[in-house]
């Protein structure tokens, strides 16, 4: 079996001519993951630049709320740039420029990714470029003028249903033509080894956290740990250091879309099967014949086809529990969130909240559930309007 | 000897591509009786996909074409059993792992082999995840035809050890389509290959015109035409046969001038 698998899951399917561009990529995060100086100047940048560490949030009006669990909020949406993604994107913005890359791009789909990358970029004196897809650059028109402000270009995608999957496959396309002064900073846990391992130990960072703050402020750890999973790099982050706690659940909460039932889903583990796509062997929504579904989402940051190879693995040995949240519950718990706790979670985050006001009140009063509120809500706040009936102009 | 390295023994070989079901099945089946008519040595047959990411916006158009006119693997190896009653080219399948992996890697090659498919092309299965597929291709006598690029370097002598068939030489970086230069020493490539194998290279990527193909035939055994082919097809639809005949005898007289 190949290299990065988790299980049967992940692999190298790409083109030979992207082949000894991964192959320099890995050697070079091999050397640098265990380099002091680099791992100095990363920690210098996540604390000084990007804000961390990320408040562990006790949810007191949620608890009383809902009368169950105990509920804690690790607070991802309060870093520099707005999500979890800058985690990743400087840790391999900075390890590009020790490769000696002088350009980054990535692909984007609501956006906080492009803009994590856009401003690490403008920070390290990289040239950028994002691609993201027609449709989400109509949905995040916001984060569009962010990205071009920090000095990136942002190439909309029009091919085949232009949203997340076909940035994938258009910044890859880009990659295959200009690596040698190019990285592709990928910003989740997919795509061919070794980005599903690099981008997870880069946001391994979120569980690591959690499991301090929460020992320090409860004394053990959690019952439940919730996120969103698109590809799912926040909730991989959040779960990574709890994997040998078998107390912990782990749950990751997909976009269900209009409902699994219908084709209007996002729902990879739900609706998917066993396939191999952008670099990776995984679970993908998909006809009969293999062919990738075009999936659907309110949230852009979670429309994705699949999902990474490493979630793919915990759910195959039930290490971890895979949940669906419609597009009406998770609006329903964005709205709720910014009630209630004064917080308004991105769209991608609502899901995991969702989730946990169905789960809360099932569990005893001295049980903790942590909700990683991956992103804030503002550059949702049209788009929710709307879902509402209500045109608003940003 | 395989039925494709025959195909190298009368002189240097030209090899188009099209993809099945565009604009339908109809017309590809002309089309390959049309092409091997007009003296191809072997046809890439491209499986569309929804998602061909080693494809340009030519070829990539060709795939939405195709599929949403309702093409399936399953009419495509119906397709091809057919064909093979009376052309004696060979034929590879050219497409994505996924296509295979879904219908069930075994199943696929038992029915290509069945249907008379000498060879199977996945852009996105490199050596290192060649495993999982070609040693299913020899048991059926299948080729599985490897690819190198311009950024291989060291990687050329290990693949072409290995390589069946003929070995596809990818001439520029980035994906499918026609290139009015093409950069990269195709020369330098296919001599690292010779130094361990006698296995015939043909060039693709970005050739169109009967120069470029007469230049990379001097220093390849083949040469592969795509997306020129596509575009023709893309303009003309059920009436481009006797165009792309005319385009390919033209490519042909091109190469074996080299």
């Amino acid at each position: 079996m190949s290299k990065g698998r988790f299980g049967t899951h992940g692999g190298q399917y790409i083109p030979e001519t992207l082949m000894n561009a991964v192959i320099e990529l890995e050697a070079a995060y091999e050397h640098y993951k265990n380099d002091e100086a680099f791992n100095r100047e990363l920690t210098e940048l996540l604390n000084e630049y990007a804000g961390r560490p990320s408040r562990l949030y006790y949810a007191k009006n949620m608890t009383e709320n809902l009368g169950g669990a105990k509920i804690y909020l690790k607070r991802e949406d309060l870093n520099h740039t707005g999500s979890h993604k800058i985690n990743n994107v400087l840790g391999q913005t900075l390890l590009a420029k020790k490769m000696g890359k002088t350009r980054v791009i990535a692909e984007t789909g609501a956006g906080q990714h492009g803009v994590a990358t856009a401003t690490a970029a403008a920070l390290m004196g990289m040239e950028c470029e994002i691609f993201m897809g027609e449709e989400d650059t109509k949905r995040q028109a916001l984060n569009v003028y962010r990205m071009k402000l920090l000095g990136a270009k942002v190439h909309p995608v029009k091919s085949g249903t232009a949203t997340l999957k076909d940035a994938v496959s258009e910044t890859m396309r880009e990659w295959t033509a200009r690596m040698d002064d190019t990285h592709y900073v990928l910003g989740s846990v997919m795509g061919p080894h070794p980005f599903p391992e690099m981008v997870r130990d880069f946001q391994a960072v979120i569980s690591k956290e959690i499991k301090a703050q929460l020992m320090k402020k409860e004394g053990r750890l959690p019952d439940a740990v919730i996120a969103c999973v698109g590809g799912g790099s926040n909730a991989i982050g959040a779960f990574y250091h709890f994997i040998g706690d078998e107390s912990v659940r782990l749950i990751g909460c997909e976009a269900a879309g209009l409902g699994t039932d219908t084709p209007s889903t996002a729902a990879t583990i739900a609706t998917g099967r066993a396939g191999i796509f952008h670099g990776m062997k995984s679970y993908f929504c998909q006809d009969e014949y293999g062919q990738i579904a075009p999936v659907y989402s309110i949230s852009a940051g979670l429309d994705y086809p699949g999902i990474g190879p490493e979630h793919a693995y915990l759910h195959d040995t039930g290490r971890a529990e895979y949940v669906a949240v419609t597009d009406d519950e998770a609006v329903d718990a964005f709205e709720y969130l910014s009630r209630t706790e004064g917080i308004i979670p991105a769209i991608e985050s609502a899901h995991a909240v969702a989730y946990a006001m169905k789960l809360a009140p099932t569990m005893d009063k001295r049980k903790i559930i942590v909700i990683n509120i991956s992103g804030r809500g503002d550059k949702d706040c049209a788009a929710m309007a709307r879902y509402r009936g209500e045109e608003i102009y940003e | 000897m395989s039925n494709i390295r025959k195909a190298f023994e009368g002189g240097k070989a030209f090899i188009p591509f099209i993809t099945c079901g565009d604009p339908d099945l109809d017309t590809t089946k002309k089309l390959v009786r049309a092409m091997a008519e007009a003296g191809a040595d072997i046809i890439e047959l491209g499986i569309p996909f929804s998602d061909p990411t080693a494809e340009g916006p030519v070829i990539q158009a060709a795939n939405v074409r195709a599929l949403s006119g309702g093409v399936t693997t399953d009419k495509i190896l119906d397709m091809a059993a057919e064909l093979k009653k009376d052309v004696s080219v060979p034929l590879v399948f050219m497409t994505y792992a996924n296509v295979l992996f879904s219908y069930g890697i075994e199943r696929f090659i038992k029915r290509a082999r069945e249907a008379g498919m000498d060879g199977v092309i996945l852009p996105d299965v490199p050596y290192e995840e060649k495993e999982e597929f070609s040693p299913l291709l020899k048991k059926y006598g299948m080729d599985f035809i490897s690819l190198i690029a311009p950024t291989s370097k060291e990687r050329i002598e290990m693949i072409a050890r290995e390589a069946d068939g003929f070995l596809y030489c990818v001439s520029s970086l980035g994906v499918t389509g026609e290139r009015s230069r093409i950069a990269s020493n195709v020369g330098e490539m296919t001599s690292l290959v010779k130094k361990v194998s006698d296995i015939p290279t043909a060039v693709g990527f970005g050739i169109s015109t009967p120069e470029q193909a007469k230049a990379m035939a001097a220093a390849a055994d083949g040469v592969i035409v795509g997306s020129a082919i596509v575009r023709i097809i893309g303009e003309y639809g059920a009436d481009s046969v006797s165009r792309v005949s005319q385009y390919v005898k033209t490519m042909k007289q091109a190469i074996r001038s080299a």
